[in-house]
């Protein structure tokens, strides 16, 4: 019987079957995972008072309930936590209790037995402070220039308002100092190259002493202009600060301008929560981090992340199908092409990092040190090319990625009927003509094929990056509106780096874990849509080059 | 009308070649191989072939699988140059000239030995585009032109009505027999002095095999034409003169009513009566 149901393939049926399932159930439970801790995070929570009991005294404390621990009573008793008898496990609440510049801390673990009462009580504020993370207590006052305007029940109102106008400011003020003093300040930088490089070619004479003193002149003049503007709007911003009463009764004062945003969450309705969580969300997605990358957004390692992508296309594409046209169609096929073949495999299986320290020391050191030498010598001693950006990044994983556009693209040109070529060749088309005109055509799919793979493992790789160019925060965009526009020098920032340092490099642990689920699904994301991009050109050149049938 | 691809039993040609004598004196010679052997390796595939073939008239090749027609055929536009270790001995002349020479350009002498190939091959692009494409890799680009000689081409291959009103849809939406046409419109856009046609109706139905034999009829009056088929009825209907090959050697060849009707060698006699095959 046993035997008759192996010879049926049944059982094999059963163990492919198990083994598809288990690796659904794993994707799905990574996504799952992510998802649903990553999403969670901009939803406002409740802000709960627990009254609690400890050492024999009554104490309150304000905060959000983020996490329950239970540990088993032996374990807890050998830990100095004294149990009953009775007792099988210890319920521990972790609470985010916020500020940080009163406690010292962001974060209090209270045993659940010790609780006598929790409320939420409706007039409790988060305040989204810009330094030391969340404030969470109670409104006390609003204040100008000192003096209090409002207090009580009218001082919510007042300071919702006030609020909206220093937003104003704010941005104002960082639109100023980043874009326009930003320009001057760079401009400056390419003056005193400009000068120190026609001192180095003895070319600097009066003449050009006077046009660059008086381009100077003109940059100062402009920069006094602007500081003028700035200490006015720093002046307007300082003006108005709030007064708010901790657990314990203390009360702090908080300048408006540290303040991103107050919220009273426990008399938000659904809406306006909904609402709440999409500006954290928009805020996420396009401004850049603070406090150490763990509040604000993540703009500038979405931006660096796909501007690498993009700029790794550019380089391995070209590169992997020339190198393949060559090995297939002009090589003479012999034990060369097959060990240059299987080198060319086998460099897809060699661990990333080493990539990394590879170029590191031949493309950031020699050939960016070198250009440097040549091209650069008014920046000595500071390093343009010599250090590591995002050109070297690029040109790592485009080195990382180029076994996989090979092969592939290999792949699409052996797949062409030889009718087709045979068609082009009869027609008087030389061989280039041909290859140019049908086969390389015929061979894109393919080609988008390898680009997909390459794009799908350049994206997610951290390690190599660590050395050749990714950083844990870059004051500028790679891209930027002063000429040439396009920094490849500069490093930049990465969403893989960006979740390790994080989750692991930073000072408050507790407080970025969500982000770092946050910043695993965009980062999913932006792959996905890498991908299904290219996916779709794809589908379009398959459906414009469809081979003959059979 | 039956599409016969192997001859397996007699077939009376007296019915097919009424009416059609050639007079051989009046022609005057187009392609002449001489002494032509191929070598696929160490194993010779042609052997000594020594054949003329008369200007705008068509001349076929028949004989069984593997006898080296479709061989002799790629040489006459060396087309087997594409392969490797192939060894070509003797000449092919085309007007006088050894288009094996070394001083000679191959990509020039395929815009005058223009091919079709046993499977329509068009490219995946517009049909107007597959007619021109010839004409694009001679750097002619002028829209005028194009469309003058894409629209003569087509009448030419007798495809024009029914492909006028979509010139720029894929070539690949065609019927076998359309994409055939097609193929041959391709080839006589860039004028060729010779055509060569292997086996270019063996995929096709019978009716579009009738189209494409109506216009091999018509093509002759401007292009010499040598044709590779199985079906010798369809070698009686088109030719004006027959090769006939068996083992890679050049049996017999004669005007195609002399052959089918009066063979000179057993060989030819057994063959066309279906004797072997």
């Amino acid at each position: 019987m046993m035997k008759l149901w192996f010879k049926s393939g049944a059982p094999w049926i059963w163990l492919n079957a198990a083994a598809v399932s288990v690796c659904l159930i794993m994707v799905v439970g990574v996504l799952g995972l992510i998802v649903a801790r990553g999403i969670g995070h901009f939803w406002p929570g409740q802000v709960i008072q627990f009254t609690y009991q400890d050492e024999g005294q009554v104490k309150t404390i304000i905060g959000e309930h983020v996490d329950t621990s239970i540990t088993p009573a032996a374990m807890a008793k050998s830990s100095g936590i004294t149990m009953a008898d009775t007792e099988e496990t210890l319920v521990q609440y972790l609470v985010k209790t916020g500020n940080r510049d009163v406690t010292g801390g962001d974060f209090r673990w209270i045993q659940e037995r010790n609780i006598k009462l929790q409320e939420a009580p409706a007039n409790l504020v988060v305040v989204e402070r810009r330094e030391w993370g969340n404030f969470y207590g109670e409104l006390a006052a609003v204040k100008e220039n000192g003096q209090v305007i409002a207090s009580g029940q009218e001082a919510w109102s007042v300071l919702q308002s006030k609020i909206a106008g220093v937003l104003t400011l704010y941005n104002d003020i960082a639109h100023l100092e980043k874009k326009e003093v930003g320009a001057i300040n760079y401009t400056l930088e390419q003056l005193r190259l400009e000068q120190k490089s026609l001192q180095l070619d003895n070319r600097w004479d009066e003449s050009q002493e006077k046009r660059i003193n008086d381009k100077k002149a003109a940059l100062d003049i402009e920069y006094k202009q602007y500081q003028v503007q700035l200490a006015e709007l720093y002046q307007q911003i300082r003006r108005d600060s709030l007064v708010a009463k901790t657990q314990d009764g203390a009360e702090v004062e908080i300048s408006l301008s540290k303040v991103v945003r107050v919220y009273q969450p426990n008399t938000m309705s659904f809406f306006d929560k909904t609402v709440h969580y999409g500006a954290k969300l928009f805020e996420f997605l396009t401004d850049d981090p603070r406090e150490a990358n763990t509040e604000g957004g993540i703009f500038p390692a979405i931006f660096g992340t796909v501007m690498m992508v993009m700029m790794m296309s550019v380089i391995v594409t070209p590169f992997g199908v020339v190198a393949a046209v060559y090995l297939r169609e002009y090589a003479k096929q012999g034990f060369t092409t097959r060990l240059i073949r299987i080198a060319v495999n086998n460099l897809a299986g060699v661990p990333s990092i080493v990539y990394g320290v590879f170029g590191l020391g031949f493309f950031v050191y020699i050939l960016g040190g070198n250009i440097d030498r040549l091209f650069y010598p008014e920046s000595a001693p500071a390093p343009v090319f010599g250090t590591p950006g995002l050109l070297w990044a690029s040109i790592t994983l485009a080195l990382l990625t180029l076994p996989v556009v090979i092969v592939s693209t290999e792949e699409g040109l052996a797949r062409i009927p030889k009718a087709i070529r045979e068609g082009s060749l009869a027609l008087g088309a030389t061989k280039l003509e041909t290859l140019w005109r049908t086969v390389l055509p015929m061979a894109s799919p393919a080609m988008m094929t390898g680009l997909i793979l390459a794009v799908a493992r350049a994206a997610g790789e951290v390690a190599p990056l660590m050395l050749v160019g990714v950083v844990k925060l870059a004051p500028t965009l790679p891209l930027d509106g002063n000429y040439p526009f396009l920094h490849l020098d500069r490093k930049f920032m990465h969403l893989g780096f960006h979740i390790y340092d994080v989750g692991f490099q930073s000072p408050n642990v507790e407080a970025a874990r969500p982000l770092v689920y946050a910043t695993s699904l965009l980062l999913v994301l932006v792959i996905v849509g890498l991908n299904l991009a290219a996916i779709l050109i794809r589908n379009h050149l398959r459906e414009k080059y469809r081979a003959l049938e059979g | 009308m039956t599409a016969q691809h192997t001859p397996t039993h007699t077939i009376d040609m007296s019915s097919v070649l009424q009416g059609r004598t050639v007079d051989t004196e009046q022609t005057e010679a187009c392609l002449k191989v001489e002494n032509l052997n191929l070598f696929y390796g160490h194993k010779q595939a042609l052997h000594g072939i020594n054949m003329e073939m008369p200007k705008k008239k068509v001349t076929a090749y028949i004989g069984p699988s593997g006898c080296g027609k479709s061989t002799l055929l790629r040489c006459i536009n060396r087309m087997n140059d594409l392969v490797d270790n192939v060894t070509i001995e003797g000449q092919i002349l085309l007007d006088n000239e050894n288009i094996y020479d070394k001083s000679v350009n191959v990509a020039a002498l395929r815009r005058r030995v223009g091919m079709v190939f046993q499977k329509p091959n068009p490219f995946p692009k517009s049909i107007f585009e597959n007619v021109c494409y010839g004409l694009r890799i001679q750097g002619i680009n002028d829209k005028r032109i194009l469309e003058e000689t894409v629209e003569n081409a087509l009448r030419g291959a007798a495809l024009w009505d029914e492909v006028k009103d979509r010139l720029h849809d894929n070539a690949l939406g065609l019927s076998g027999g359309q994409q055939q046409r097609l193929v041959i419109a391709r080839a006589i856009a860039i004028e060729p002095e010779v055509l060569l046609l292997d086996e270019p109706a063996s995929a096709l139905d019978p009716i579009s095999t009738l189209k494409i034999e109506e216009l091999i009829n018509e093509l002759k009056e401007k292009y010499t034409i040598v044709i590779v088929t199985h079906n010798m009825q369809q070698a009686a209907r088109v030719s004006d003169y027959t090769a006939f090959m068996y083992m890679g050697e050049l049996i017999e060849m004669g005007a195609t009513s002399q052959l089918f009707t009066k063979p000179v060698k057993k060989q030819t006699e057994d063959y066309i009566t279906g004797r072997y095959g």
